[in-house]
């Protein structure tokens, strides 16, 4: 294995595995206050142990989030030292900021999991509130960075050189805010139909179904809002990286030509050689009026650069599809939610409804991972766009492929053992509820 | 500016030598433990560093951030030639940190528990050693950014007896650390006796651990000993450091648990800033001779004002609220199990 494959395999699977944990970890929280406000707010027992249940789980997501990210900030410099040598002091400032976040997420946490009975009722849940809060906005800051990557600002490179670094400018780079929305968003539509669709699954095997409709009601609620908003921010997105990264938009859509009135093409199989897409469905001028408002517009394609620098089409292109797709779906089985909520309540207890929900627990999270495929892989050669190749950043050390294949497999443990410990949380939940420890462990 | 992200970086690496060296620590302790103290051990443990381990580790992270931003070079020259010691003390990271928690919040107390201690006291054990290797090997003199083989570029810039006698002396003072911070949590006598003796015992081993270093220093021809003697503030530095373990010694059993911690953290604090004020402004001793000092691999400008800033800023926000973590979970206030 080459070492710059290696190099980027790694970072792939650390980021891979990061984002999941991070988006949980900054949306959980939100729920757990929510329960907590209606355990507070109502007195109802069930939300109280609804609370604590998820608390647990926040726990373990934190945890695993939190070393992952302490291993990406470590492995910046293990394996792009070049890039990390000139893009530290000039994308630094959301890094520096980010850290505050993370330490007052930490020290929120602490406040939280271990202040039951210690503190006021009404403090106690606003450390909770501070969990969801300081991650979000560490959510926020580090994609400011990656913001960068794509929008380099804030400096002047002339001759090789860095100069005049302006890290607020940045940070406020033209990439960070549709990126930022897209981002927050797909984290909690992601978390959201997950969780939901853990309790939907509860539901179904008929085991307090009192419990888990409630924990199913919050989750879906922010999820489904989210995922309704997601295309509003998609739009966005999309207007954005036509002026500003062409190359990547014409990557996603496979367009290989410029050419005005384009068409949309949506599904089929890229033939990089011959420059054309077979099996896919065209919609004339559609992707002319969804990059610039206006059917007739020019969209730049793949031949107005250079071939060395163009990104893997194939790859860019599929994990758009798959992105897209799973929103919509994901679209439509928020507006079932809605509906199911203003005018068909007895829907929310039919079987066929719970599967839906059930079948949707990954979704979110495929298409979060297909959408950061798009962004990164659809930024290659770049590492800074247009100012560093990738290959000119990787670390000189050779055998970097025995270094991907340990992290691997720490990975893939890893992601086994949450797995299993979130499942042994689950069955564990009706045994809590025998117990009732609400009624000793609160005082 | 630049003094006082220099001033946040020397804190920062303090705290999480102290806060996440008590962290390894405990881990360290529980693997010394018999198996009959171990799960009242444990119990204290959580109960003292479970609200705030998260926390601890923070500091880590700070420190990095300071140094990739503000310090480049230094980042990046310690990332390349000790790339695997970094990697090692990360998987160090993921697992001590994962299995901690993990362990306590698998539902079930069946075998699964077996692999969590496994995991989080041996990777309690090779994080602070490969750390302190770390430290070791960035001011050894070892690191040859013109070295041509493999072992020269990647492997002995770390691997000499003086970064590793570093690594044993850190392994050393986070036990030191974890037994003194138990001994005023320790409630039951048979536990507190326990701890009590693992922390003279523990103080031995930094004692010879610390003369290990200078025996290392001496066979690897690092400059170490003759510099830290002839500079007076060194000497007064480390003499103080000497008395504070005498009065913790006598202290152990019966004085003011407060007081004991303090002299504690006093006497890692003192080492540390010896070798702190013996280097400074160094970071990275190059084979050649030349350093990669705060001074000359510093970022400039902007990007150091905003720094020293966003810290700034953000102390504000940090420093009160760790107080009150820390204040609120002194023992005392029983801490409900199971939360």
């Amino acid at each position: 294995m080459e070492d710059l494959l290696a190099a980027r395999s790694q970072m792939a699977l650390s980021m891979a595995f990061h984002i999941i944990f991070a988006c949980i970890g900054m949306v959980m929280p939100f729920f757990m206050a929510t329960s907590h406000y209606k355990y507070l707010k109502t007195n109802n027992p069930l939300y109280l142990d609804l609370t604590k249940a998820w608390s647990k789980g926040v726990a373990i997501f934190f945890v695993t989030g939190a070393v992952s990210g302490t291993m990406l900030s470590f492995e910046l410099g293990l394996l792009w030292p070049e890039f990390m040598l000139h893009a530290g002091p000039i994308f630094g400032m959301p890094f520096s900021l980010e850290g505050t976040a993370f330490f007052i997420e930490a020290i929120a946490l602490g406040f939280f999991l271990y202040g039951w009975g210690k503190f006021k009722p009404w403090f106690h849940w606003f450390t909770g509130v501070v969990i969801g809060v300081s991650g979000l906005a560490s959510g926020i800051l580090v994609v400011a960075a990656n913001g960068w990557m794509n929008s380099p600002s804030g400096f002047d490179y002339v001759d090789g050189k860095f100069l005049n670094i302006d890290p607020i400018a940045a940070m406020f780079n033209d990439a960070w805010f549709t990126q930022a929305l897209h981002m927050s968003l797909a984290a909690f539509v992601s978390t959201g139909f997950a969780v939901a669709g853990i309790h939907a699954y509860m539901m179904l095997k008929g085991q307090n179904i009192e419990f888990h409709r409630k924990a199913f009601t919050i989750a879906i609620f922010f999820g489904a809002v989210a995922a309704l908003l997601q295309p509003i921010s998609g739009d966005i997105s999309a207007k954005d990286i036509a002026v500003r990264q062409p190359a990547k938009l014409a990557a996603m859509e496979a367009h290989f030509e410029t050419s005005k009135a384009a068409p949309l093409i949506i599904g089929g199989i890229p033939d990089v050689e011959a420059k054309e897409v077979n099996y896919a469905i065209k919609i004339p001028g559609a992707l002319s009026f969804l990059a610039h408002g206006d059917f007739e517009a020019e969209v730049i394609g793949l031949d107005q650069f250079p071939e060395e620098h163009h990104p893997p089409v194939a790859i860019v292109h599929y994990a758009f599809q798959i992105m897209v797709g799973l929103g919509m779906v994901l679209v439509s089985l928020s507006l079932l939610y809605f509906i199911s909520l203003w005018k068909k309540k007895n829907w929310q207890v039919k079987r066929w409804f719970l599967w839906l929900f059930v079948i949707a627990t990954p979704l979110g999270f495929i298409a979060l991972e297909a959408g950061w495929t798009v962004t990164e892989v659809g930024r290659q050669p770049w590492i800074i766009y247009e100012i560093m190749l990738t290959k000119d950043a990787v670390t000189p050390i050779p055998g970097i492929q025995y270094s991907f294949f340990i992290f691997t497999a720490i990975y893939v443990s890893l992601a086994a053992i949450v797995s299993f410990l979130l499942y042994r949380q689950i069955k564990a939940v009706p045994e809590s509820l025998k117990n009732n420890t609400h009624t000793s462990s609160e005082s | 500016m630049l003094y006082v992200v220099i001033i946040f970086l020397g804190l920062s690496l303090l705290m999480y030598v102290i806060l996440g060296g008590a962290d390894f620590g405990a881990g360290i302790l529980e693997m010394f433990t018999p198996a009959s103290m171990r799960d009242q051990l444990r119990d204290t443990t959580y109960k003292t560093i479970g609200p705030i381990w998260e926390a601890n580790h923070m500091w880590l992270i700070i420190a990095i951030v300071i140094l990739f931003v503000g310090f480049p070079p230094i980042y990046t020259t310690l990332s390349v030639h000790l790339h695997i010691p970094l990697a090692l003390m990360l998987i160090g990271i993921i697992g001590r940190g994962t299995a901690f928690v993990f362990r306590h919040y698998d539902a079930y107390k069946d075998d699964m528990q077996k692999v969590y201690n496994f995991v989080f006291t041996y990777s309690s054990f090779i994080t602070p050693f490969f750390l302190g290797l770390i430290f070791g090997a960035a001011v050894g003199g070892q690191i040859d950014p013109e070295a041509k083989s493999f072992y020269e570029a990647y492997i002995h810039p770390w691997f000499n007896l003086f970064s590793i006698s570093v690594g044993i002396f850190t392994i050393a003072i986070c036990g030191f650390l974890a037994s003194v911070f138990l001994v005023g949590e320790a409630k039951r006598p048979e536990v507190k006796s326990f701890v009590i003796k693992k922390a003279k015992l523990f103080i031995v081993f930094v004692v010879l651990a610390g003369g290990f270093v200078f025996g290392a220093s001496i066979i690897d021809e690092v400059p170490l000993v003759g510099l830290l003697f002839t500079e007076w503030i060194t000497i007064g530095i480390l003499v103080l450091a000497t008395l504070a373990i005498a009065l913790l010694w006598l202290n152990l059993k019966n004085g003011n648990k407060i007081l004991v911690r303090l002299l504690s953290g006093f006497v890692v604090a003192a080492i540390l800033s010896a070798f702190g004020y013996h280097y400074f402004p160094d970071l990275i001793i190059l084979k050649s001779g030349e350093n990669l000092s705060v001074f000359n691999s510093s970022a400039t400008g902007k990007s150091i004002t905003t720094l020293a800033w966003a810290l700034m800023i953000g102390s504000v926000f940090i420093l009160p609220s760790l107080f009150y973590l820390l204040y609120s979970f002194q023992s005392g206030n029983e801490v409900e199990k199971n939360a």
